[in-house]
């Protein structure tokens, strides 16, 4: 499949691919932060995850909309605005799912895989009914159009760069939240036992819930992120879940950096080959090679190593 | 300090503890002693809040923990070695004392636990689950000490032990309570380390205390005819 291209242009052909795989890392790699947060820290499996991507991308696509209509002058920075936004509101909903729902089914952790899919099923439908069938498309201010021309035959895409150094931001924000802060702290302490936990006096319902609307919180970012990928739909947050899980199991369950390579392994692999293939093979091929390598590595690529 | 009265608590239907009364004093230690399926793991756990009671009152210096939540009893001022160490594994030595700190609000490990296991400053950054069985069972009472308790919970401490460390152990509970005038309930199958450490015994049998003595009037014999299978 390579013989009809001269070198150059491979190597621009990579390049490029390599660029515009950014952005499908970054929306990766924040939903898997979240989804790792979620399921890999508290076992809960949450299919609803993609549900709360897009009720980011939906908040992103409103602020835009109304910073066009009232504040146009302000157009330039309404992504940043969008994001905290975006934050807020899914981890307000994550707070209430976890109250409403979750904290009832820790115990019973596959339970949580059918409540959080009709979780999911109810919100796909909600924003139907808000938003209508339709996808909804996000205007870009500007100076994030367009792109930088490294040479006559590479084109970076500006908001793909913008998007991934959110992301980066956002990863070793959640790093140094994980394993430098005391709520980090506290939330390993009952990830590991959690009867243990609260009788060395760690109020593990509080931190269950802050948890699971941290997980949440970024997923909503993931969905600022989203809207420069994709357009936004009531099910689009579906054709992710499964890629995310897929990120965060490759990348070993408990470990962050895991995730970030993984997320960039599997994001990468994707978007080159569909220059070369169709998107559907090409998605074959990466699930081929991740299935046959956790065959071989069952716990991820990153386990941390202790005795247990 | 902890006074417990007509204690009961159950699994589902099952009875297992069946009415205690007993009391802890300040700065006393008091062994509880039985052989397995007695009821002692039982009643630390309930002590803690693990295990819900089914009936009677449990009271730490006048205030009555007995329907709180196990993160509620540690502020009151109860500290708990379990049975099995439970340190979390993944952690450093380090963050596993700082656990214990979230109850006190403070920020930073005091240098007298370090004084008190010299050995856990020395491996402050190794893991926890790659310590020693006898080191991690230093490491479970420094994070109990940690949460600044007025009483300590230790369940089976000497379970998996080497006999040298076990005697250690005893000095340092005895150090403990000296220096910081803390009440300890230890629960033990070992009678030798029981009667090394306590003021008082308790003996319990099928849920129910079946004999008492002060250490220095105890009948050994017929204590360790309770303990003999």
């Amino acid at each position: 499949m390579f013989s009809d291209y001269s070198w150059a242009e491979l190597g621009s052909i990579f390049a490029m691919q390599g660029f515009a795989g950014l952005s499908l890392f970054s929306v990766y790699l924040l939903m898997a932060l979240g989804l790792a947060i979620i399921f890999g820290q508290m076992g809960v499996i949450n299919m609803a995850h993609g549900e709360f991507m897009i009720l980011g991308a939906y908040v992103t696509y409103l602020c835009s909309n109304m910073v066009q209509q009232y504040l146009p002058f302000l157009f330039g920075g309404y992504f940043f605005v969008a994001i905290v936004l975006a934050f807020i509101v899914t981890a307000a909903l994550g707070a209430l799912v976890e109250w409403l729902l979750i904290r009832h089914l820790y115990k019973r952790p596959l339970d949580t895989l059918l409540a959080t899919w009709g979780l999911s099923l109810i919100l796909q439908q909600l924003y139907r009914t808000i938003f209508g069938a339709r996808e909804v498309g996000v205007d870009l201010p500007s100076w994030m159009l367009g792109s930088i021309s490294a040479n006559d035959m590479i084109d970076i895409p500006i908001n793909g760069l913008v998007v991934m150094s959110i992301t980066l931001l956002i990863a070793l924000g959640v790093y140094l939240l994980m394993f430098r802060s005391g709520f980090g702290r506290q939330t390993r302490a009952v990830v590991q036992n959690r009867v243990m936990a609260g009788a060395v006096g760690i109020n593990t319902e509080k931190v269950d819930r802050l948890t699971f609307s941290l997980g949440c919180g970024i997923a909503g970012i993931a969905g600022s992120a989203f809207t420069m990928v994709g357009s936004t739909g009531p099910t689009a947050g579906q054709l992710y879940i499964v890629d995310t899980f897929l990120v965060v199991v490759f990348g070993g369950a408990a470990s962050l950096l895991g995730t970030v390579a993984s997320a960039f392994t599997i994001s990468q692999a994707q978007s080159t080959l569909e220059f070369f293939l169709s998107g559907s093979m090409a998605k074959v091929l990466t699930l081929v090679t991740v299935v046959v390598i956790l065959m071989l590595r069952p716990q991820g690529l990153f386990a941390s190593k202790v005795r247990r | 300090m902890i006074s417990v009265q007509d204690y009961r608590a159950s699994y589902g239907q099952s009875e297992v503890l069946h009415g205690l009364n007993f009391e802890l004093g300040k700065s006393e230690i008091v062994a509880i002693v039985g052989r397995n399926g007695m009821g002692k793991t039982t009643l630390m756990k309930s002590l803690m809040g693990i295990v819900p009671p089914s009936g009677g009152h449990v009271r730490v210096d006048s205030v009555d923990v007995t329907h709180m939540k196990s993160f509620e009893r540690v502020s009151a001022g109860l500290g708990y070695v379990p049975q099995g160490r439970m340190i979390f594994p993944t952690m450093s030595v380090k963050e596993n004392i700082e656990t214990g700190l979230t109850s006190t609000g403070e920020k930073s490990i005091s240098d007298d636990l370090y004084q008190l296991f010299p050995v856990l400053k020395d491996m402050s950054h190794r893991r926890g689950g790659n310590l020693s069985g006898g080191q991690q069972q230093q490491l479970a009472i420094a994070r109990a000490l940690a949460t600044q308790p007025k009483a300590l919970l230790l369940d089976e401490p000497t379970e998996g032990i080497q006999p040298s460390i076990i005697r250690e152990m005893a000095r340092v509970l005895r150090r403990i309570r000296d220096e910081r005038q803390l009440s300890i309930l230890v629960s033990e199958q070992v009678l030798s380390f029981a009667m090394d450490i306590a003021d008082r015994v308790l003996v319990i049998e099928n849920g129910n205390i079946v004999h008492e003595a002060q250490r220095d009037d105890i009948d050994e014999q017929q204590v360790a005819a309770y303990l003999a299978v």
